[in-house]
């Protein structure tokens, strides 16, 4: 391919179109089931299957510790994998913006291909289009799923009760302070970098040694606090968490600092947030601990009858300061 | 011969009302009745006209401590000629339904006479109490207000007491927490582990202040909660307080046995003296003398301590001649205080040393009231104990709509509307802090049944994450958001009953404004239902937010910035020592404007200037930079310094920093650039306002929010404002955020007014 731009010509639907599929795409995601090359991939699959879709926007596309691609594959996995499934196939669709360099959507689609291979799922179909210069942000990506529901598992909010342990899956914060610092250019240490990454089979592994756990949910946008405000309004029970109990990397916590942020609130790609009857918790922990994307799991908080509804921190002095579900910007409100 | 029907409103029931007027009625030889109805006091007199004259100046004037008059109207009636004598006459049974609650009140200097008085049968009992003093508020379950509807319920009444509760004539009739030692609540010591030490009064009494003496913790429950109390004159044991409550700065309130001790100890002339001596017995903030013995650690760097005198009996028994305690309300920094056998021994076992407990459960915690005097005028800083639940006259009102207005977030009040009535709530706190936001939520229900109000419209702030504002949508009713300093000034408003257009000039931390910005240095042409944003203070970004407000040095780091570039390190100053490593980062948040919200606040100038002058570069608690800069401001004389006005799109925008340059760049003492800032803010507030008044012909200038607790600025501006302002401030509310949910309830109440007339 000789190209070194995305041109209008890639979306055509001609002779170009079948350049960027069969040169870039294709090879890179290769399996028996995109080899088919139908109007669409027929797949073996169990009765009960999760779905899920999700369209990724980042800015920017590259980072510390993965791209857009990366997220694309993980974001799909991950969801398909809080559902209790085992995630199986994805497609993507691309929306690429005129101009975009040819050689960074070889690098974001190699990237789909190694999470897509650490994830152990396929990438069976796909779509590109192509707009206008200054209709993008350079590339969107969207990515549908769907996984094997693991039998007897049931998860599910309303299964949290009262007096459950909350186990969240490492540090928190990572992504969006690597984000933060990369769109806005603010110096950060060269070790933090982006969590992002495939749940699958921590998940899975979890599952086997206590298939009963509550429910889990991956703490993306919002970070841990909306998950947690979400989980006990479904619930009908409250949370207490403690701040001393909360897991932060020294350089990510020196950086929110600084910016005004609380990593509660911060958006992590790679990290879940699990509540379990406390009789699981240990087995769950030992599981975790033995796993690169849970070795620094650990119990934050547990849930409580008194307050449904509500999520409390208990600060290091003593106090408990509550955690709301924030409508859009953190606005001070201090007077 | 006369005869007149009287009807008195105000807080007239349960307060020793009915003897008073017994009382007078026989001293005039004037025969009738009295009785209490739902609407307050309703009583007939009959005699000679120059007895019922006497009769009526001595009701407004003579009215009992604890009582507060708001109206009296008087009819002629037809006279009873064969009426012989004077009579309380038994209430209907639906009165005091809408009776006010009284506010709980200090020891009367009758019951304090007799707990000191061996031959007395209440020697030494904590827990006397008569119509005129005692608690109300605190233990008042539901109305009307009946022994029954209170905690003292479980307690009955001894026949000596019955017999005094029963008896017109008496002290003690109807007195519903009437009691005595061998029928009421009584005192338990305990150690921190939760053992009774002791329930014997006179061990109590005397291990209590003998372990303070040694510099001990004693968590003792008093009236509308907990107390830590504490020598102070023991800094070592202050300082052990401070660390195990976690509270490092802030000053702390001591108590003293008398205005003798006190007058050892501080300034105090006769308007503190008074307010000290009062019913309400507030915290009141005093001059410290220059040889002050107190410990150091009560106040540091504080030229100015908060005082109060024994309110509760217990207080009287356990303060001996010349006795300061410390006695700060016991909680864990930012929470309310605690209140509950259970909850205090969990929370506080690890603060107290001693348990000083007892078994009359408090309904509804409250803390003490903090107020300060300025040119002879006292000024609330926090109005709870000893003040609410007495209602506010609303001269906007409407008598159909009750308002429930929700407050603010920090220092919050709610407001409850009841036709001319408006009922401040106490001090509820921090409402992000979960026990106190569990308390507003309490306290709204509670406020709501005993005042009898069902609120058909809820008023609210602009900041749309404030807790208050997500309570008031929560409730359903219909919503009215008051811009935060509209509603500061709307409550200087509605104190003066002023109804025409005024310039009002906020002065604050931060609120929430119109355009998204976070508003603190305004100057506003309105009335109570609208505004004119006509002046502000230049906004000036704040480098991480929320983070901004506790860090002082961002929005310093950011001045310097501005002025000198990349030179600024060059620039010696006081800020460099308090920065933390990765301090530029704030400035390029600033720059590039993530993270960083615009603001006029007039607050957030005192906080960059205390960290400019290396006062104050990050707080411990609200309003600390300030405060302290204020402090160190009283050492100097202070001259003039620039600062620039500058008119955009008929929008007049007054910045400092011109004042920051002379600041960093001039040569004097820091005490003398403090007095500099206080005099420069004050002229360009006096300068703006007349600019205004040239603009607009309104000469009626309103001052309100948070910064005008300070006293230095306050002083500036009355001494620079010439005759022809009238100048109006809080009086009846704080001018800080306590007093906003008053009005909210009161531009509320406006609106729908003016709403309606538009119909
Ligand atoms: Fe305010
Ligand atoms: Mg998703
Ligand atoms: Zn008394
Ligand atoms: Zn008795």
């Amino acid at each position: 391919m000789e190209d070194k731009f995305i041109t209008m010509a890639h979306g055509a639907g001609g002779v170009k179109s079948r350049e960027l599929v069969e040169e870039i795409m294709v090879p890179a995601f290769d399996n028996e089931y995109l080899r088919q090359m139908h109007d669409g991939a027929k797949l073996p699959v169990k009765n009960n299957i999760a779905f899920t879709t999700d369209s990724y926007v980042v800015k920017p596309l590259f980072f510390n510790g993965g791209n857009i691609g990366k997220l694309a594959v993980c974001g799909t996995v991950n969801d398909l994998a809080m559902t209790g499934a085992v995630p199986k196939y994805i497609s993507v669709g691309m929306i690429l913006e005129e101009g975009f360099p040819i050689k960074d959507l070889r690098t974001i689609v190699d990237t789909m291909s190694q999470a897509a291979a650490e994830a152990g799922i396929y990438i069976v179909t796909g779509d590109t289009k192509v707009v206008n210069k200054n209709s993008g942000d350079g590339i969107f990506i969207n990515t549908a799923g769907v996984g094997n529901l693991i039998d007897g598992c049931d998860i599910a909010p309303r299964n949290v009760k009262p007096e459950m342990d909350i186990i969240v899956s490492g540090y928190l914060g990572d992504h969006a302070a690597a984000i933060m610092a990369l769109r806005h250019n603010l110096q950060l240490p060269d070790t933090l970098k982006s969590d992002c990454a495939p749940l699958n089979k921590l998940v899975y592994k979890i599952l086997q040694t206590a298939p009963k756990i509550a429910v889990m949910r991956d703490a993306t946008r919002g970070g841990a606090a909306a998950v947690l405000n979400e989980i006990a309004a479904q619930a009908g029970v409250g949370i207490i968490i403690d701040e001393d109990n909360l897991p932060v990397r020294k350089e990510v916590r020196g950086f929110c600092d600084i910016l005004g942020f609380d990593p509660i609130y911060l958006a992590n790609e790679g990290k879940m947030v699990i509540f379990a009857d406390k009789t699981y918790s240990s087995r769950i922990l030992a599981v975790m601990h033995k796993d690169v994307y849970g070795k620094n799991a650990c119990i934050i908080g547990s849930t409580n009858s008194i307050a449904p509804g509500e999520v409390g921190l208990r600060t290091a002095i003593g106090g408990i300061r509550i955690i709301d579900m924030p409508a859009g910007e953190q606005i001070p409100r201090i007077c | 011969m006369k005869r007149l029907s009287v009807r008195v409103r105000g807080i007239v029931q349960g307060v020793g009302f009915r003897p008073f007027v017994y009382r007078l009625a026989r001293e005039n030889n004037l025969t009738g009745f009295v009785l209490n109805d739902d609407d307050g006091v309703l009583m007939e007199i009959q005699g000679i006209e120059t007895s019922l004259d006497v009769m009526l100046k001595e009701l407004s004037y003579e009215a009992p401590p604890a009582a507060s008059v708001m109206e009296i109207v008087t009819a002629e009636k037809e006279i009873i000629a064969s009426e012989k004598d004077f009579t309380i006459k038994k209430s209907p049974l639906a009165a005091l339904r809408k009776a006010f609650i009284s506010p709980d009140l200090a020891i009367c200097a009758d019951c304090r006479k007799e707990i000191m008085d061996k031959s007395d049968r209440r020697y030494h009992y904590p827990f006397t109490n008569c119509t005129n003093c005692g608690p109300r508020f605190s233990i008042v379950e539901d109305i009307p207000y009946d022994r029954r509807n209170t905690t003292m319920k479980t307690f009955s009444m001894c026949s000596k007491c019955r017999e005094e509760y029963a008896q017109p004539q008496d002290r003690r009739f109807h007195a519903q927490p009437n009691a005595c030692n061998s029928c009421g609540p009584q005192y338990k010591l305990l150690n921190n582990k939760g053992t009774v030490i002791s329930i014997d009064n006179e061990i109590i009494l005397e291990s209590a202040r003998k372990a303070i003496k040694k510099g001990e913790i004693i968590a003792l429950k008093g009236i509308g909660g907990y107390h830590l109390v504490c020598d102070a004159y023991n800094n070592s044991a202050i300082l052990k307080l401070r660390n195990r409550k976690k509270r490092f700065d802030k000053a702390l309130a001591v108590m003293a046995d008398s205005v003798d001790t006190i007058k050892t100890l501080c300034i105090v002339n006769a308007k503190e003296e008074s307010l000290l001596k009062s019913p309400s017995a507030p915290i009141v903030l005093l001059a410290k003398k220059e040889n002050c013995a107190l410990a150091a650690a009560v106040a540091p760097g504080n030229c100015s301590i908060g005082f109060m005198l024994p309110y509760a009996p217990i207080h009287c028994l356990l303060l001996q001649k010349g006795d300061v305690f410390v006695m700060t309300s016991a909680n864990l920094s930012e929470e309310p205080i605690a209140y509950e056998e259970e909850d205090a021994l969990e929370r506080l076992a690890g603060i107290a040393d001693h348990f000083l407990i007892h078994d009359r459960r408090i309904n509804m915690s409250i803390d003490d009231s903090v107020m300060q005097v300025v040119k002879n005028e006292a000024y609330y800083i926090r109005r709870s104990r000893g003040f609410a639940p007495a209602p506010l006259f609303l001269s906007s009102c409407n008598k159909q709509l009750s308002v429930f207005a929700a407050g603010s977030q920090l220092k919050n009040t709610f407001c409850l509307t009841d036709g001319n009535k408006a009922i401040l709530s106490h001090h509820i706190g921090d409402l992000a802090n979960k026990a106190a936001y569990d308390s507003y939520r309490k306290a709204i229900n509670h406020y709501q049944k005993i005042f009898s109000i069902q609120p058909q419209i809820a008023a609210c702030d602009l900041h749309p994450e404030y807790f208050s504002t997500k309570y008031a949508l929560a409730t359903g009713l219909p919503l009215i958001k008051i811009q935060h300093h509209h509603a500061h000034i709307v409550s200087v408003l509605a104190e003066n009953n002023i109804s025409e257009k005024v310039i009002g000039v906020a002065l604050d931390g931060t609120g929430y404004g119109d355009d998204g910005c976070l508003w603190g240095g305004e100057f506003f042409l309105c009335d109570c239902t609208s505004y004119e944003r006509l002046a502000h203070f230049s906004y000036l970004p704040l480098p991480g937010a929320s983070a901004a407000i506790k860090e002082p040095w961002r929005l310093a780091a950011y001045i310097m910035h501005s002025l000198y570039g990349k030179k600024m390190l060059e620039k010696e100053c006081g800020l460099w020592k308090s920065v933390p490593e990765n301090w530029s980062l704030a400035v390029q948040i600033a720059e590039k404007g993530f993270n960083s919200p615009l603001t006029s606040s007039a607050g957030r100038i005192f906080d960059a200037v205390s960290a400019v002058l290396g006062i104050r570069g990050r707080i411990n608690y609200e309003g600390q930079a300030a405060i302290e800069l204020e402090q160190i401001a009283a050492a100097g004389n202070g001259s003039l310094l620039p600062y620039e006005s500058k008119e955009k799109n008929g929008m007049c925008q007054i910045d400092f920093l011109p004042m920051f340059r002379s600041l960093i760049e001039d040569d004097a003492a820091i005490s003398e650039k403090a007095a500099s800032f206080h005099l420069t803010m004050a002229a360009a507030v006096v300068d703006t306002v007349r600019i205004l008044k040239k603009k607009t012909g309104v000469r009626k200038i309103v001052l309100s929010g948070g910064v005008f607790q300070n006293l230095l600025l306050l002083k500036n501006i009355f001494a620079l404002l010439e005759d022809d302002f009238s100048v109006y401030i809080n009086r009846k509310v704080p001018a800080n955020d306590g007093g906003l949910s008053f009005g909210q309830a009161a531009a509320a109440c406006a609106i729908i007014n003016k709403n309606r007339g538009l119909l």
